[in-house]
């Protein structure tokens, strides 16, 4: 199991190494001590490796990552994940604005509360907050779902896709063509799954859960809309 | 015999092009959008002249003596900078706004030049990258079709913060031209208007930009050049803030620069001509210690080997052609004028480029347009059109005694008007005048 201390090793030489792992690794578990609070750690990984780091993470943690696995035992900064493509990033702490930016594919599941333009732009990925989320999240969504046990912030899917966003608890006010829309049992079963794969099944009722989608008014410019905007 | 009528007289105000347009919004409740560049008389390369070499300096052979041309762009951080024949670049244009053959002939033609092209907003596909030796790959606020493996297949990265024809402004790509592919690249359903966003999702402020730049050389193990794209407003401050931020080039686009879609009161109003931003921007790399160690690119309304050489003179290290590149593929070519006609326009003021009807085959994604642009004829085309300017250039670089185009310098300039001579900071011709900088 290789360890790296930031003390003792710079960055650079963590994400050279991380990069040069093949998909068949047999070093596979990585242990980062005393990140505090560095930016871009494990960044551009693509390989089925789980790193964890032993502390807080500064701006874009796991940043593009593929396949690899990321846990954050500590806060991270602003945009981590962003544009992950697949491969799973934890954050036991909080999580900075603009989680998930961006990003394709994989799990970004944040066990405390995330800041504003959480899954700003999402093209694929899921999203779970165990606690709540601020501001302008969700803004220009595309794709994906957004999973928040707590409450959202104002304008929350401002301007959205097509990504679905699943809110237990309130919601401050609904961005422009974000809509309400009702839950179904595909949709429970989706909330579960995506709280299955957090770790977090079981500990909340998907029945619990209000869904939020594009009310798909924008998608073409109108002047009539002009006022919306 | 009938008393004198004065002459019906326009007015200079309210002219026939003024009143049309207030005509097409009453009738419509809309804005006007448009593809291309500022279309306004501006202040521009042509209102500089070069001073040949005379009494005072010695020219070099025009057919024998050495004018190198080619250029090193991200030596200052990364390990694998790009290396260009000719100063002269292809834009950023992306794949949706134009069609797959027409970015295929700008790859073509800018490989056989020995030049690079850009992908645009919309993401690298692969026939862009495999016609295009160097390729240097946009990463603009939209994130459109962005991953790790294209960027790493990238030579270089651009990050876009803006462009000349909409400082401050997002994009907006009709639902027309988002085909099946289109929207799958962008992650987006078929035939929706596609927004682009105005700023980054991830950064605000030159600070954070900074770490951006960070993250990009640490996912690409610093190999990758990192360009920073701006347009043209306040030079100055964002040129030394994006060299500030740690970019290798700063790419700087004038409102003369085109534009896929956009508000023509935007293009029109917002932003400075090319020829006010260059010298500001090179002032800011030199007091910075930075001029030459951070490479300069200028865009907007570059057209011949002449204005090349006048922002080369000025302190740009390279040139980018858009417009120009789109024109020699067959852009706005008479042959087809009565198509243009039956669009209600005319052979060289076609600039719907969002309606995706070309009749040239090049912004559209009609597959029948699409086919009348031959990728190879077209990319032979902009080759020889590189070339020419490139020759042009060096032809006037000799002129003036230079070896390389690198050499001239705002020496080798003199301005035709008092505007010019105050924005590239020349003298006006016949005198030793800068408005600004010498007398009053």
């Amino acid at each position: 199991m290789p360890a790296f201390d930031l003390h003792e090793r710079p960055l650079r030489e963590l994400n050279r190494a991380l990069h040069a792992l093949r998909t068949d690794t047999n070093e596979t578990l990585w242990r980062v001590a005393n990140p505090d609070g560095r930016h871009s750690i494990a960044v551009g990984l693509d390989a089925p490796v789980t790193v964890e780091i032993g502390g807080n993470a500064g701006y874009y943690c796991g940043g593009m990552n593929k396949q690899a696995t990321v846990i954050v035992h500590g806060s991270a900064g602003v945009g981590v994940a962003e544009n992950m493509m697949s491969g799973a990033v934890h954050v036991h702490g909080d999580a900075s604005q603009s989680a998930g930016a961006t990003a394709h594919g994989g799990l970004l599941a944040i066990y405390g509360n995330a800041g504003s333009r959480c899954g700003i732009s999402m093209k694929g990925i899921d999203i779970v907050v165990r606690g709540s989320i601020g501001h302008l999240s969700a803004f220009m969504a595309q794709a994906g779902t957004l999973t928040v046990l707590g409450d959202a912030g104002e304008a929350l899917g401002d301007s959205l896709y097509e990504a679905r966003l699943y809110i237990r608890g309130t919601v401050k006010s609904l961005g422009a063509d974000c809509i309400e829309k009702p839950m179904r049992d595909e949709h429970r079963a989706q909330v579960y799954a995506k709280l299955e794969a957090a770790g977090l099944a079981g500990e909340v009722d998907p029945a619990e859960f209000r869904r939020y989608g594009s009310a798909r008014q924008l998608y073409h410019f109108h002047v009539d809309n002009a006022g919306a905007y | 015999m009938a008393t004198p009528r004065t002459r019906p007289r326009f007015s200079a105000t309210f002219t026939p092009d003024v009143m049309s347009e207030i005509r097409r919004a009453a009738a419509t409740g809309i804005y006007d959008i448009r593809g291309a560049g500022a279309k306004r008389a501006l202040p521009h390369f042509d209102d500089l002249l070069f001073l040949g070499a005379s009494v005072s300096r010695y020219p070099l052979e025009g057919y024998r003596e050495r004018c190198d041309t080619e250029v090193i762009l991200g030596s200052r951080f990364a390990s694998k900078p790009i290396r260009l024949k000719t100063p002269v670049t292809i834009a950023g244009m992306s794949f949706g706004s134009l069609s797959a053959n027409a970015k295929e002939a700008l790859g073509r033609g800018a490989s056989l030049a020995g030049t690079s092209t850009t992908t645009g907003d919309g993401g690298m596909t692969d026939e862009e990258r495999g016609h295009s030796q160097t390729l240097v790959y946009q990463y603009l606020p939209s994130r459109y079709g962005m991953n790790p493996d294209d960027l790493r297949r990238a030579d270089a990265i651009e990050v876009v913060i803006g462009q000349g024809a909409k400082p401050g402004g997002g994009g907006m790509l009709l639902g027309q031209k988002i085909t099946e592919r289109v929207a799958g690249m962008r992650c987006l359903p078929p035939g929706i208007d596609q927004r682009s966003a105005c700023r980054h999702p991830d950064w605000t402020g030159p600070d954070d930009l900074e770490i951006k730049l960070g993250e990009l050389r640490e996912i690409t193990d610093w190999e990758k050049p990192i360009y920073v794209k701006v347009g043209a407003s306040r030079p100055y401050y964002d040129t030394a803030l994006a060299a500030k931020s740690g970019a290798d080039v700063v790419v700087l686009d004038g409102m003369q620069g085109g534009t896929a879609a956009t508000q023509d009161v935007f293009i029109e109003n917002v932003g400075i001509p090319i020829l006010a931003a260059i010298r500001p921007a090179v002032q800011a790399l030199q007091d910075l210690g930075l001029h030459r160690k951070v490479q300069l690119v200028v865009s907007g309304g570059i057209r011949s080997g002449a204005d090349m050489a006048k922002a080369l003179a000025l302190g740009a290290d390279a040139v980018a052609i858009g417009t120009a590149a789109l024109i020699a593929l067959g852009d706005n070519d008479p042959a087809y004028e009565a198509e243009y006609e039956a669009l209600g326009t005319t052979a060289g003021a076609y600039d719907d480029w969002h309606e995706g009807n070309d009749p040239a085959g090049i912004t559209t994604q009609n597959p029948e347009l699409m086919k009348r642009l031959d990728p190879e004829r077209a990319g032979r085309r902009l080759a020889n059109y590189l070339s020419v300017m490139t020759l042009e250039a060096q032809t006037i670089a000799r002129a003036c005694g230079k070896s390389h185009l690198h050499n001239l310098e705002p020496e080798d300039l003199v301005a035709l008007t008092i505007e010019a001579a105050a924005m590239a900071g020349v003298p006006l011709a016949g005198t030793d005048w800068i408005p600004g900088k010498t007398g009053f």
